[in-house]
């Protein structure tokens, strides 16, 4: 095979249209960032309660706090994903069957999402408790001698305070999350990995095949540092910069 | 320490999970423990698991230095490629660069012709030697990025004085520099054996016969869905506790000027 045709059968398994396969890897792309955007959507929320629990929280909230943390980071993404899918799948359809509803499957995104989304949390709740601890005391008690409420104090004072401290952890956190997505093909979810692997495995074009994802996966990640970049940037403006 | 497990609600903790192990014990299926067959495979699947670990991080630090030092000091020719390396490694899925080296590479390989009369035959089929070529790579690519920043790290006064003693450049490096370096990254490189540690199962999707691979092969064996997967967690949680401690012991070895 010359290098002219090599090239011209390479294009045509990645063709977007039926007979090239880059159709099926867009999509999995899709499935990839929705599920990394959803999971890390979730992990946020969690690692939001997480923090404020293990800084404000009683005794025995932190005490559990800290089992959640250090058991989710210490055990393998592949390992907790594999409980956490046939554990939350099961629960949901014993949930189901002792209200008298049907068993059901649920949707892979979903799954996904939520077990991608316990693992997320575990490092998010680290990320923001470190973050929340960098926000000025005075700032927090000017706030509470104030007479505001604690959500209130929250919502304008500690959390965009302490945005601009967590988005190079977050930024990591969303790194690590895109690139969990590919774990998921461990449990069969057209993620981009799994599309990969089905596009390789049918046309035998392996090295194209795994080069062309690895090529989507490193456009993703620099995409989302440039966007990183961006936020950090925003969320510092105001500040006074670092003298070196 | 003793003192702070002893607290009435810790107490009451202790408990809840005494009865958990003791149900989880009682009520499991875990016959298939006691097998000769499988007891044999946990083993061997333990021992992969650690060779795996020791031997990629060793040969991944070794390619760290100079990666490292190649991006904090070194000319553009060779701090962009080191960069590029960096980037690529770490902003892909570990798991998609398994299947690249393996059956990417490894299926480009039987077109070579007289191949698979050679010496290297029977080292370019078998998996294992691409699972450790690839986790290797991966802890360069990571801690890559860690000695650059400990490279730069290293107070000028340091270098500045061994340079006016006379010393060597190659000396400076091997006496100095790449100790004080190493002593920076001394906690960092514990967390990040404990990421690597979790990357390993990963291996047993290309065939590589690790403790994950071990358990998998038991789930379909016996069709038992969860008590493999709980041995599993339990294998990997006693392995982290083992490399915090030694990592912690070493860094106590190592005495440091606390202000």
């Amino acid at each position: 095979m010359t290098g002219g045709s090599l090239l011209a059968s390479t294009l045509d398994l990645l063709a977007i249209d039926p007979p090239g396969w880059g159709a099926v890897l867009l999509l999995g792309l899709w499935h990839s960032v929705l599920i990394a955007a959803g999971a890390f959507a979730l992990g946020l929320a969690i690692g939001i309660l997480g923090a404020y629990g293990k800084l404000y929280g009683g005794p025995v909230a932190k005490d559990l706090l800290a089992v959640y943390t250090t058991v989710v980071r210490a055990v393998p993404e592949l390992i907790l994903i594999l409980i956490l899918y046939f554990a939350v799948t099961d629960l949901v359809n014993q949930v189901l069957l002792a209200m008298g509803r049907e068993k059901m499957q649920i949707s892979g995104i979903a799954a996904g999402i939520i077990v991608l989304g316990v693992v997320q949390g575990a490092y998010a709740t680290e990320v923001l408790r470190g973050a929340i601890l960098g926000v000025p005391a005075g700032q927090i008690e000017a706030a509470r001698a104030m007479g505001m409420p604690p959500t209130l104090l929250a919502r304008r004072v500690t959390l965009p305070l302490m945005l601009s401290l967590a988005l190079p952890g977050l930024a990591n956190l969303w790194l690590i999350a895109t690139k969990d997505t590919a774990l998921l093909a461990v449990v069969g979810f057209a993620e981009l990995t799994q599309a990969t692997r089905q596009a390789a495995s049918t046309t035998k074009a392996f090295f194209t095949f795994y080069a062309a994802a690895g090529v989507l996966y490193l456009a993703l990640s620099i995409l989302s540092t440039l966007v990183f970049a961006w936020l950090e940037r925003r969320a510092r403006r105001g500040q006074r910069p670092v003298q070196g | 320490m003793l003192r702070e497990l002893l607290l009435p609600r810790r107490l009451v903790m202790l408990g809840l999970l005494a009865v958990i192990i003791a149900l989880v014990v009682a009520y499991g299926r875990w016959t298939w423990l006691g097998e000769p067959k499988y007891q044999a495979l946990i083993l061997r699947g333990i021992g992969n698991t650690l060779i795996l670990l020791v031997v990629t991080m060793v040969l991944g630090m070794a390619l760290a230095i100079p990666l490292g030092l190649a991006q904090a000091v070194g000319p553009w020719y060779l701090a962009g490629p080191a960069r590029a390396f960096c980037g690529v490694i770490r902003g892909t899925p570990l798991l998609l660069q398994l299947f690249l080296l393996y059956y990417g590479i490894g299926s480009l390989f039987p077109g070579i012709p007289g191949i698979r009369e050679s010496w290297a035959w029977p080292i370019l089929r078998d998996a294992w030697y691409y699972a450790i070529l690839g986790l290797s790579l991966s802890v360069a690519g990571y801690e890559g990025e860690v000695m650059r920043g400990a490279f730069k790290a290293v107070p000028h006064g340091q270098l500045e004085a061994a340079r006016a003693m006379g010393m060597p450049r190659f000396t400076i490096f091997r006496r100095i520099w790449l100790p004080q370096a190493l002593h920076r990254v001394l906690p960092t490189l514990g967390g990040e054996t404990v990421l690597q540690l979790k990357a390993t199962p990963l291996v047993a999707m290309i065939t590589v016969v690790d403790i994950y691979a071990v358990a998998s092969r038991v789930r379909s064996e016996t069709l038992i869905t969860y008590e493999p997967l709980l041995l599993l967690a339990v294998v990997y949680l006693g392995i982290t506790g083992l490399i915090v401690a030694l990592f912690g012991w070493f860094e106590r070895r190592v005495p440091q000027k606390t202000a």
